[in-house]
């Protein structure tokens, strides 16, 4: 490792600024400035949109590495901390979710809602999910023709399935949808705190009607045997709402649209999709779309609490590190010509989850609702085709979670 | 091979039941990884390495004879 740390071409002159641009032309590929980072200066500083610096970690080896030491925290409140925009310290003193705190607050948390995402009570649910897919798809396929897939379809699914495991009405989903999107805005800061606010204030009114009618979902559970027993405070329920419902909404609803396009991109690998039947060749699919669009496009924020010593470079305690998840997962040195989506590959240990304590609960939810998606919508669809120029969509460019606000399909 | 589980580190992913259905299972309480077979049979030693590779609190640790 250390022959490639020393000064190259991408090494030297100024700190690169950091989210790198997709390029317009290619805005499905990873930005190539990321590429040449990976390749040229795998520990980069580069600059932030404050003008702060960072360690921009994008190989695959040492971004594990990194994600697993205990000299790195996650606490968004400590000094030096990689802020992804405006308005995320001011967002995080109002309420910092799990996230974005250590062991053992990280922990204790984290625990209280692990039991509903286990593997098992997830694949209980894939009846239901199976039901509400078919549902979606003889809706969408009953309205108009085009149809936006992301709003009559890749959305609502996420939506019903999280609004139902949490115990939130339905009914009131663009409310929560809207800011859901808001949230993780990057640039726009009022945006974003306004989103905040208003969900804060929803859930914990939320909370209060759990707490005086308690129905069968997490958020009555949680409020009846942790709240009213006071091992838990009401406020750091509410944080555990939204974020649960903000990450059960963004992440999978991106992952079936943009999913579906680069599957349309990709015919030959879409009808290998379609001609299969077997649970576990779709299962691969999924995992080699996760590492393929690694959606989450602005890394996973840390910060050293020691003097860490990588090849010859040092990351010094107090300076802020970013893991780029999108990079690691196409690093040509453990997933061959990576670029090349191929269905048929293992990336089972791809890291689109994240990887260390912090790495997704959410992610067996997440897998079986896009199994099911990915197994049924281009078989019950199979005449399913973009209805746009692809170079043409509305692409999340500023958003944490990449992915399209539209996608017009016709059939 | 003997697997051993670190259930302190386990942040509950679920990566090592996927990976091996028949040497891992979940708590049903809190998720937490259980053990089912310390000593698994040699067919299951790849699936295995491979919960112990992608375990995300590298919780699982094997030793191979
Ligand atoms: S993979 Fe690791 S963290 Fe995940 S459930 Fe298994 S032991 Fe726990």
């Amino acid at each position: 490792m250390t022959d490639t740390l020393t000064d190259t071409s991408g090494d030297t002159g100024p700190e690169p600024a950091y989210p790198i641009d997709r390029s317009p032309r290619c805005p499905f590929s990873p930005p190539a400035g990321l590429r040449e980072l990976q390749s040229t200066a795998p520990l980069r500083k580069v600059q932030l949109w404050d003008g702060s610096g960072a360690w921009l970690v994008t190989r695959y080896e040492e971004l594990r590495a990194l994600a697993q030491d205990p000299r790195i925290s996650s606490d968004i409140l400590r000094p030096g901390y990689p802020h992804v925009g405006v308005g995320s310290l001011e967002r995080a003193r109002r309420q910092t979710l799990f996230i974005s705190m250590d062991d053992p607050a990280h922990a204790r948390l984290r625990r209280l809602v692990t039991a509903p995402f286990a593997v098992k009570r997830i694949q209980a649910m894939r009846p239901e999910i199976q039901r509400l897919v078919d549902e979606l798809i003889d809706t969408m396929l009953a309205g108009p023709c085009p149809a936006n897939l992301v709003r009559e379809f890749a959305l609502p699914l996420p939506s019903l399935v999280i609004c139902r495991l949490l115990g939130v009405p339905y009914a009131d989903h663009a409310f929560f949808q809207r800011n859901s999107a808001a949230l993780l805005n990057r640039n726009s800061a009022d945006q974003a705190t306004e989103a905040q606010r208003v969900l804060m204030d929803y859930l914990d009114q939320l909370v209060g009607e759990k707490l005086a009618r308690p129905a069968d979902d997490l958020l009555s559970a949680l409020a009846t045997g942790q709240v009213a027993a006071g091992l838990l405070e009401r406020r750091e329920l509410t944080a555990i709402a939204i974020l649960l419902l903000v990450a059960g909404h963004e992440t999978t609803a991106n992952m079936i649209s943009l999913g579906t396009l680069a599957l349309l991109r990709h015919p030959d690998q879409l009808d290998a999709l379609r001609a299969t039947d077997d649970p576990a060749r779709v299962a691969a699919a999924v995992e080699e779309l996760l590492r393929h669009l690694t959606i989450v496009q602005s890394g996973l924020r840390r910060v050293a609490l020691e003097d860490i010593e990588i090849g010859d470079r040092v990351i010094r305690a107090g300076e802020a590190v970013i893991l780029a998840i999108d990079a690691a997962n196409h690093d040509a040195a453990v997933f061959s010509e990576p670029d090349r989506l191929d269905l048929g590959r293992d990336a089972r240990h791809h890291v689109a989850f994240g990887y260390g304590v912090h790495q997704c609960l959410g992610q067996q939810l997440a897998r079986v609702e896009l199994q099911v998606v990915y197994s049924t919508l281009y078989r019950r669809v199979p005449t399913l085709r973009l209805a746009a120029d692809p170079t043409e969509l509305p692409y999340k460019h500023d958003s944490i979670v990449y992915g399209v606000h539209e996608l017009p399909v016709a059939w | 091979m003997r697997v051993t589980l670190h259930q302190d580190k386990c942040v509950a992913s679920g990566q090592c039941v996927l990976a091996a259905q028949d040497v891992f299972d979940q708590r049903d309480e809190d998720g937490v990884a259980v053990l089912l077979d310390d000593n698994p049979p040699a067919e299951a030693h790849d699936d295995v390495r491979h919960a112990a590779a992608v375990c995300p609190a590298l919780a699982i640790t094997l030793a191979e004879s």
